[in-house]
């Protein structure tokens, strides 16, 4: 009795890991990177960048462009995606499509000294330029680039190596996604706290005027910031894509789960991007899972549920992080971590 | 002519004039304190010897040059250094951090001038890792103060240091400022308390309107009656 019934928690755990902490957790290091990049444009250029989105978009077409010609000329990674190798390609690209924009756009009404709704204006008009060019260069539709090892560990192997009914499927996609996101979000966090130039950027971030009566150098820390958003977009959108799929228009949908997330987490605050992301994608993911198996494992025979036990259809689930937007703007307007509001 | 000399000055936020031909100077190893009513433009005398306000008529010399045509950035570079009145410090900074980044034009080693902070401000070495945000009114003046030193200035500037400290961190900051003064760095400052600036100033500055209404050394004008009357209480 106790053996078979420890065999069905391990059973249970073994599905919501497969299908829920998994894939949240590499959804949720792809929304943490993106917000990322939001939060670090609203501290330092203090605007809400609509383009960001569609800034992942273009960074992730380079990457798929210059990965294609690589697997053309028979380059690859062995067992890891050959777009790894066409990451700094899709960096260079997007830190310089993000320095163009900021030159002939932001640049601008930063001298005027506009209010912050004026950036968020121009911010929508860039996104549907960055949109415009993405569209016409690879077109509307969905790309795969993903090659090398699909697998880490296989469901069938997992059943046959533990003897358990439930399989455990871990892609490559998904471990480099975590892994990947740890690295960035380390070397990030080193660079801002450790660096001459990091505190600078949170001096700017923190007290513009006093930032420059110190004689820190505004364009320096506005061209390092861009850069910035050029390697977490890129990279952010390069793993998604790896993940699921591209599709352009699938890039600007994520503008709103990256805004909630930076949101929750605190807009402005760095750790906040990335606790939001996780947050933000594990609502999402739990929410819209049909949870029947897992209770068809916990329950006794005869209280098996009859529906899917689903509290969300998965078409839905942007309504999850519009919900969560919506009441955290409501209830704690600052976040989590008590970001800043202009 | 004095060390720094904001000299006739006039000029304004683009409607009147809010300067009308105000001169103030001060020289090294001295303190200057510019007191008068509310609205006499002594704030805006500070931004306009710091460049935050372009002059119609007027100059503003440092040492012998010609300085009313650099930026503000310029001037700090050439070895002013500004305490504003309020937002002076980095909150979400420790202070540590704070008087690094009031550092950030030197090349050269600053664990040196540092030191010199912190035996100027012992408090601050012991908050250190603190962030700026989370200290009182008068520790924050203390880092404001130490991260302007930071640069190793000519000419310290303050406006106001003493807005909103409790008596007690008024005196001590005066004290520190004297000590300031010591290492011969001339020290111009607006002042609300105008009789306690008075008293530490080599030199005072009485502005009404925009113009200068008395000039003299801080204890010549304490003891002058119309000084007193008009604007210090009797």
């Amino acid at each position: 009795m106790i053996d078979w019934f420890a065999n069905d928690l391990i059973n249970a755990l073994v599905l919501m890991s497969n299908f829920v902490l998994i894939p949240a957790l590499s959804y949720g290091s792809q929304l943490a990177l993106g917000a990322l990049g939001i939060t670090l444009v609203y501290g330092v250029l203090r605007f809400s960048n609509f383009a960001h989105g569609d800034t992942m978009a273009f960074g992730t077409m380079v990457v798929i462009l210059v990965t294609w010609w690589f697997q053309s000329m028979g380059i690859s990674f062995g067992p890891l995606p050959t777009a790894l190798l066409a990451l700094p390609f899709g960096i260079v690209a997007t830190a310089i499509l993000c320095i163009i924009f900021d030159r002939s756009v932001y640049q601008y009404y930063r001298r005027k000294k506009s209010p912050p709704v004026v950036y968020v204006i121009a911010s929508v008009g860039v996104m549907f330029m960055i949109n415009g060019i993405v569209r016409f260069i690879i077109g509307p539709n969905d790309q795969r680039f993903a090659d090398g090892e699909r697998f880490i560990i296989k469901a069938k192997v997992f059943k046959e190596m533990t003897d358990l009914s439930e399989g455990l499927t871990i892609k490559v996609s998904q471990g480099l996604t975590i892994c990947i996101a740890i690295l960035l979000v380390v070397a990030l966090f080193w660079f801002l706290q450790r660096t001459r130039m990091g505190k600078a950027m949170r001096a700017f971030s923190d007290n513009e005027d006093l930032a420059l009566l110190s004689g820190i150098n505004p364009d320096r820390v506005v061209l390092v910031t861009w850069i910035l958003v050029g390697v977490l977009a890129t990279i952010a959108g390069t793993l998604y894509g790896l993940d699921k799929s591209f599709k352009p228009f699938t890039y600007l949908q994520l503008l709103l789960p990256m805004f909630a997330a930076a949101i929750v987490g605190g807009i402005g605050k760095p750790v906040g991007a990335i606790v939001g992301g996780f947050v933000i994608a594990f609502s999402e993911v739990m929410i819209t899972y049909a949870y029947k198996k897992f209770f068809k494992y916990l329950l006794p025979e005869n209280m098996e549920p009859d529906g899917l036990m689903q509290l969300l259809s998965t078409d839905y689930k942007f309504a999850v992080s519009f919900i969560i937007l919506v009441v955290v703007l409501v209830i704690r307007p600052t976040g989590i971590f008590k970001g800043k509001v202009v | 002519m004095s060390f720094l000399l904001g000299e006739n000055m006039s000029g304004g936020y683009g409607g009147a004039d809010i300067l009308k031909g105000c001169t103030v100077g001060v020289e090294k190893g001295e303190i200057a304190v510019i007191v008068g009513p509310n609205g006499a433009g002594k704030s805006t005398a500070m931004k306009a010897i710091l460049g935050m306000l372009s002059l119609r008529e007027g100059r503003v010399m440092l040492n012998g040059k010609n300085i009313t045509e650099m930026s503000p950035q310029a001037r700090v570079a050439e070895g002013i250094a500004f305490v504003p009145q309020t937002n002076n410090v980095f909150v979400s900074m420790t202070v540590e951090e704070n008087l690094e980044m009031g550092a950030y034009l030197r090349n050269d080693g600053i664990s040196e001038t540092m030191e010199q902070i912190y035996t100027l401000f012992p408090i601050l070495k012991e908050k250190r890792r603190q962030a700026a945000g989370e200290l009182s009114g008068g520790q924050r003046q203390q880092v404001a103060v130490g991260r302007a030193l930071m640069t190793q200035p000519s000419v310290l500037m303050l406006d106001e240091p003493t807005a909103g400290v409790s008596p007690i961190v008024m005196d001590e900051l005066f004290d520190r400022i004297l000590e300031v003064r010591q290492t011969g760095v001339a020290v111009l400052m607006v002042e609300q308390n105008a009789r306690q600036a008075l008293e530490i100033a080599d030199k005072g500055y009485v502005l009404v309107v925009g113009e200068n209404r008395y000039t003299d050394t801080g204890v010549n004008l304490l003891a002058n009656p119309d000084v007193r009357k008009s604007f210090l209480g009797g």
